[in-house]
């Protein structure tokens, strides 16, 4: 079984370029920066928001606040992992205002019930995204990320969908990378587990109920 | 290997993270123990799927609302900071 192959970056130079130039004034330079990035920002602000307003106000919150304390970035780590630890800052905040109840941390290590053993292990179709339609699929798979603690999901979001390394994660959460390493094993497996029971084989050879 | 060791290291394995030799006797425990394989390969389609879905794609028309509302903010910001010094 080969490892998953990492997401290839952009240039790291042509970056610094465009910080250099923004912090001289030139807010076009930033705009690019924006352009590059908001996706990003956007994708992940709403895996841990689970909500797109808030989604939509951490993308602005973000930038403006990376405009504002752009003197601040020292280009010790990328750009792009400096913005995402601002973003991530900013989701968080947004999370705890809609959930005052309950405690939203990043330090937070979560025993689950589920937690990682694992108890499903049938197979799975060999094409399981096409046993739904794209709609379908969207809704099952955030519904089932949905049901991770947000630390969980975060790390997973940082490291699996966005690619970064997990250097890079362990950077932007300021967390340390056996953290970073036992949340990403524990939400992987977790989301395995949710996911079994939509994309296992089942009798009838179809995969679908 | 037991299969709890394997599953410690599934991780690093999934993620290419591995010396050789640990790697080997990942896989020769794999080559066997079909639970762990079966565990192992549903593992990676979880992240291909996740990584694939194009789940909370940012569409066009909010892009283009979202980055003027921002570069309007950061227009503010600078011409703030031009008038304070």
């Amino acid at each position: 079984m080969s490892a998953i192959q990492p997401k290839v970056g952009e240039p790291v130079t042509e970056e610094l370029a465009l910080v250099q130039a923004a912090k001289g004034g030139d807010v076009s330079a930033f705009e690019d920066l924006v352009k590059r990035y908001d996706r990003n920002v956007f994708r992940i602000a709403q895996h841990i928001t689970q909500n797109r307003e808030d989604a939509e106000d951490v993308v602005q919150d973000a930038f403006l606040k990376a405009y504002s304390n752009l003197e601040q970035f020292q280009g010790q780590s990328k750009f792009y992992t400096w913005l995402v630890r601002i973003a991530v800052n900013e989701a968080l905040m947004k999370l705890r205002r809609r959930r005052p109840e309950r405690t939203v941390s990043l330090d937070e290590d979560v025993k689950t019930e589920e937690d990682s053993v694992p108890r499903e292990i049938a197979d799975w179709s060999p094409n399981p995204e096409q046993l739904y339609k794209q709609a379908e699929l969207k809704e099952i798979l955030s519904k089932t990320i949905q049901g991770l603690p947000p630390s969980f999901r975060t790390v997973f979001v940082l490291r699996d969908v966005e690619g970064l390394s997990t250097e890079e994660t362990a950077d932007a959460l300021d967390l340390s990378i056996p953290a970073v390493k036992s949340r990403l094993l524990r939400a992987r497996l977790q989301l395995r587990e949710r996911l079994s029971k939509y994309f296992q084989k089942r009798e009838s050879g179809d995969g679908k109920k | 290997m037991k299969c709890s060791e394997f599953l410690q290291e599934l991780t690093n394995y999934l993620d290419g993270a591995l010396d050789d030799r640990t790697k080997s006797e990942l896989e020769d425990h794999l080559a066997w123990c079909h639970n762990c394989y079966v565990v192992c390969d549903t593992t990676k389609k979880t992240i291909e799927i996740y990584r694939d879905s194009e789940l909370y794609e940012l569409p066009d028309d909010l892009r283009g609302r979202l980055r003027s509302a921002i570069m309007t903010k950061c227009q503010q910001h600078k011409k703030k900071g031009q008038e304070s010094i």
